[in-house]
């Protein structure tokens, strides 16, 4: 579906279903140089199992029109003003990655329309190196390919997807490289930038996940201690053999820990 | 090499797509004889069906063994996916048939397989696809060619029979500027000669029967998908990007802007069309792909032998191989094709059509059959098998001499292929 936010159209994808006020939401998030596609398998599922189900195009990502933003908190402001237009007075958020900030931000300054929080392949604060900062800016082309590089783990590097025939990586890569010019560097700066996480966390009034891949180098498991502790009420989980790109690597998974998280068992 | 990959093309070749066996720890890929696959509940077949998860259902739509060998070629092209098919012929029809339907018109080179010119010369018009056949040396030609209605821009990276080599960078921009696809057949170069994707193809596909298996066992095909193309940047696919009744109103562009083409080829093609590849067959190629580049290597070696001694040859008036200087396309061969122009080519015996049959049944090791990329060389007089019918200036016509050999060369000692080249050529 497409909806006007300041002016510009933004794409949502909803698994061809409508929206009926009667059911829970939930609004999947996606990463840097991403677009709705990442969460396709998880928002069709949901969709068929009592929830409205909507994954967003950022602005400039995607099927969305704009300018990239870059900073964390002006996309969860961004993402608010779609709450309000769409009429969502609760829903759960799941985020990847950039998109786990975008929803920790929401949750920690709105606490009263989120009601359940999933952070998937996530740290905060969520530094950039300045090599990959720079490559962004000056040689996105390379900054994609190593950011496909870093976001599979070794077992993915070699395919058997769960999605018969489709490569993990090729399509990873491909869809990046249809990122807008300058919005890769955009995202980068965002999660760089973002130094509330921990303080944002403390302030999380709903039970949250973290789910994360055992072999993410973007943002390591190693690292989330703080933001665990900080969130009142948090689970962890951790998917063994998996990268940063949970989503690609283990859809199925991932699919199974947010149905345990949102709907329960 | 493309820009996702951690492997070169041999290492790829045999393990791209696979992990041993979880449950008994098979090196090899097992052969999953199943028509279809236990659900282990409700939710999940329910799931299942409707692309919710990862996994199969039914073997005509997917299978594991078939879907190892598609994510393994797939790698060894830099795409982003692959469908294993009944044949290289069922690799073509899926193709045009995901792409459009009556109405619909291709613009396709006029030096095609003969089974490739059959469909869509004959075939596809009594569904109401149109081919319109041109030179794809000539550029303005082929621009011409195009309609508004044309969907698809098709050719094969080594055309038959003069071994034509695509310039895929020319045509493919051509395409490009028009919003159309260009599909390549590339079973004569295989991923080894060339990639056409790194070269601007969005599609490719192979008969997997020659040089990926290899042994001459299985028919197969695979098609191959760059995830290059923007199947939405325009009307013409409305296929890929308007809702699918057939399928939930699924609009497969926005399931999947880099898959859609696959994900509906899958969906609809095999679904409905049925012709998917049999686990054993997929098996049996795959142990081709697991050697493709030594056995090419091997390949360009001994063609080129006999390419050279062919040429020097007294009774030969012509080889047509595009690695000669006399070839039109020779200056592109060495941009394109650094590694060799294929192990098929054809070559003129100066006594014409009785000389041709002689020479066939004087030699001892290469078989006279007709098909091509076995590991055993291979043999065919066209002027009496596959043009018999012909009058000597029909052939002409068709690039066919009356003298032509067709040779595919095998993996043999090349001292025994020179060997028996040179005797049947003495007594014929």
């Amino acid at each position: 579906m497409l909806i006007n936010v300041d002016n510009q159209v933004t794409y949502i994808y909803t698994a061809a279903q409508r929206i009926h006020h009667d059911k829970p939401t939930v609004l999947f998030i996606h990463g840097a140089a991403n677009d709705h596609s990442v969460w396709n398998t998880q928002c069709r599922y949901f969709s068929t199992h009592g929830w409205n189900a909507l994954a967003i195009d950022l602005p400039a990502h995607g099927k969305t029109n704009g300018v990239a933003l870059d900073s964390i908190s002006a996309l969860s402001g961004w993402i608010k003003k779609c709450t309000e237009i769409l009429e969502l007075e609760k829903l759960s958020i799941v985020g990847h990655s950039m998109g786990s900030l975008i929803g920790l931000e929401l949750a920690s300054k709105s606490k009263s329309i989120v009601n359940q929080l999933a952070l998937v392949g996530t740290n905060a604060p969520m530094p950039v190196s300045d090599q990959l900062l720079e490559t962004s800016k000056s040689k996105p082309a390379l900054a994609y390919q190593m950011i496909n590089q870093y976001s599979f783990s070794n077992r993915a590097k070699l395919g058997k997807n769960d999605i018969p025939g489709i490569s993990m990586q090729g399509v990873s890569i491909k869809l990046m490289q249809r990122t807008k010019p300058g919005v890769l560097h955009a995202d980068f700066v965002a999660c760089n930038s973002y130094a509330d996480g921990v303080a944002a966390a403390e302030k999380i009034i709903c039970p949250t996940l973290l789910l994360l891949g055992a072999q993410d180098k973007m943002t390591p498991a190693s690292r989330t201690k703080a933001l665990e502790e900080a969130i009142p009420d948090s689970t962890v989980k951790i998917l063994s053999g998996t990268g940063h790109a949970l989503m690609a690597e283990q859809p199925n998974q991932v699919t199974d820990c947010l149905k345990d998280f949102l709907i329960g068992t | 090499m493309s820009d996702h990959r951690d492997f070169k093309l041999e290492t790829l070749g045999l393990h791209a797509g696979q992990e041993p066996d979880s449950d008994h720890g098979s090196r090899a890929q097992p052969i999953h004889f199943t028509t279809s696959y236990v659900f282990p509940d409700t939710d999940t077949a329910a799931s299942l069906f409707n692309m919710e998860r990862g996994g199969h259902v039914y073997s005509r739509i997917s299978n594991p063994t078939n879907a190892v060998l598609e994510e393994r070629i797939s790698a060894m092209e830099g795409g982003v996916g692959g469908i294993a098919t009944a044949s290289g012929q069922a690799a073509l029809h899926l193709a045009i048939t995901t792409l459009m339907g009556q109405g619909g018109h291709i613009v396709a080179s006029q030096s095609l397989y003969g089974g490739s010119h059959n469909l869509l010369q004959y075939t596809m018009p009594r569904f109401g696809i149109e081919t319109t056949f041109v030179n794809f040396r000539d550029l303005d030609s082929l621009a011409a060619a195009i309609k508004p209605e044309t969907r698809l821009i098709f050719s094969e990276t080594l055309g038959n029979p003069g071994l034509d080599v695509l310039n895929i960078p020319a045509v493919s921009k051509l395409a490009h500027d028009h919003s159309l696809p260009l599909m390549v057949d590339s079973t004569f170069t295989t991923p080894y000669l060339i990639e056409p994707f790194a070269h601007g193809a969005d599609l490719i596909f192979h008969s997997a029967t020659k040089f990926l298996g290899g042994h001459g066992v299985a028919i197969g095909g695979i098609l191959l998908d760059s995830g290059n193309f923007n199947w939405s940047q325009s009307d013409k696919f409305p296929t890929l990007s308007e809702p699918y009744e057939g399928f939930h109103d699924m609009v497969f562009t926005e399931e999947s802007p880099i898959a859609a083409f696959l994900l509906r080829a899958r969906r609809e093609g095999l679904r409905d069309f049925g012709a998917c590849m049999s686990p054993m067959n997929a098996f049996q190629i795959m142990q081709g792909v697991e050697t493709l580049g030594p056995r090419m290597q091997r390949h360009m070696e001994n063609t080129r032998s006999v390419v050279s001694f062919l040429n020097d040859h007294e009774a030969v008036s012509q080889v047509t191989y595009p690695e000669l200087p006399n070839h039109p396309d020779h200056k592109l061969a060495a941009q394109l094709l650094p590694k060799g122009c294929g192990a098929v080519f054809t070559f003129e015996l100066k006594d014409g059509r009785d000389a041709g049959q002689k020479f066939i049944e004087k030699l001892k090791i290469f078989s006279h059959l007709a098909n091509v990329g076995d590991a055993k060389s291979l043999v065919i007089h066209p002027a009496s098998t596959t043009h018999f019918r012909m009058s000597d200036e029909d052939l002409v016509a068709a690039g066919i001499h009356p003298g032509t050999v067709r040779l595919s060369i095998g993996l043999e000692n090349i001292d025994d292929l020179l060997g028996d080249l040179k005797q049947a050529l003495k007594s014929r």
